[in-house]
């Protein structure tokens, strides 16, 4: 999977936990999910979760407090999922 | 911890405290009690000349005995800090009877999930009958407040 294919399945995992569409449809590297797509820290976990179940990874504790941006998210998926082969 | 250092846990002060008694928690949910006194301040107002507990003071009954006491227990042997609680972060909630003033109740919780500092949490409460009152889901984040 590429960091293209990733950053899709991510924003439709995200859709549901946003009301930013410009934000969302624009989705990038550069996307920060506090401050762009206004996701709170509860909010987070349910993506974090759901990331776990679409990617099936497991995500630790200090993954997750890493995960704030698009970018910092792909690289973790990315070697969790390149750790696994 | 027992069950009574848990309700003395609780960061409520005495018009706001919802919990009368826990019976019993462990960790994948939570069973405890409530009697809403007839001297409640809201029953003046909610609703005139009709006392009917409101529906967002069953939503913290709930989530006081179902969510909170249940993240203290969880969190027992990782916390020794008075300033650590939940905060309900969201909730759904169906209501399908009524609670008049005096009445008990009695609100169980079972665990959903525990990740990441988020406890999410089926509810219900249920009276004296048995009878089902409100039911569904809730869900609280961990939060540290700095020492001032």
């Amino acid at each position: 999977m590429n960091k293209n294919e990733i950053i899709s399945a991510l924003k439709t995992i995200i859709q549901p936990y946003s009301e930013e569409t410009l934000a969302l449809e624009n989705i990038d590297e550069n996307t920060d999910f506090i401050a762009d797509l206004k996701i709170n820290s509860a909010n987070l976990v349910d993506i974090v979760l759901d990331i776990e179940e679409e990617f099936k990874i497991e995500i630790d504790n200090d993954s997750m407090a890493k995960m704030l941006t698009v970018k910092a998210t792909v690289e973790i998926i990315d070697s969790k999922l390149n750790a696994g082969k | 911890m027992n069950l009574q250092e848990i309700i003395k846990k609780l960061p409520y002060g005495k018009d706001f405290l919802f919990v009368d008694e826990l019976l019993q928690i462990d960790k994948n949910g939570a069973i405890g009690t409530y009697t809403y006194k007839d001297s409640l301040s809201f029953y003046e107002s909610h609703f005139k000349n009709e006392p009917i507990t409101p529906a967002v003071i069953l939503t913290e009954t709930m989530a006081q005995i179902g969510l909170v006491c249940l993240g203290l227990f969880l969190l027992k042997d990782e916390l020794n800090n008075e300033k650590t609680s939940l905060v309900m972060t969201s909730n759904s909630i169906d209501f399908l009877k009524p609670v008049y003033p005096s009445e008990k109740v009695w609100v169980t919780s079972e665990k959903i999930y525990f990740r990441f500092n988020k406890l999410s949490c089926k509810v219900k409460m249920e009276n004296i009958l048995g009878e089902v009152i409100c039911k569904g889901t809730i869900s609280g984040m961990l939060i540290s407040n700095p020492d001032e």
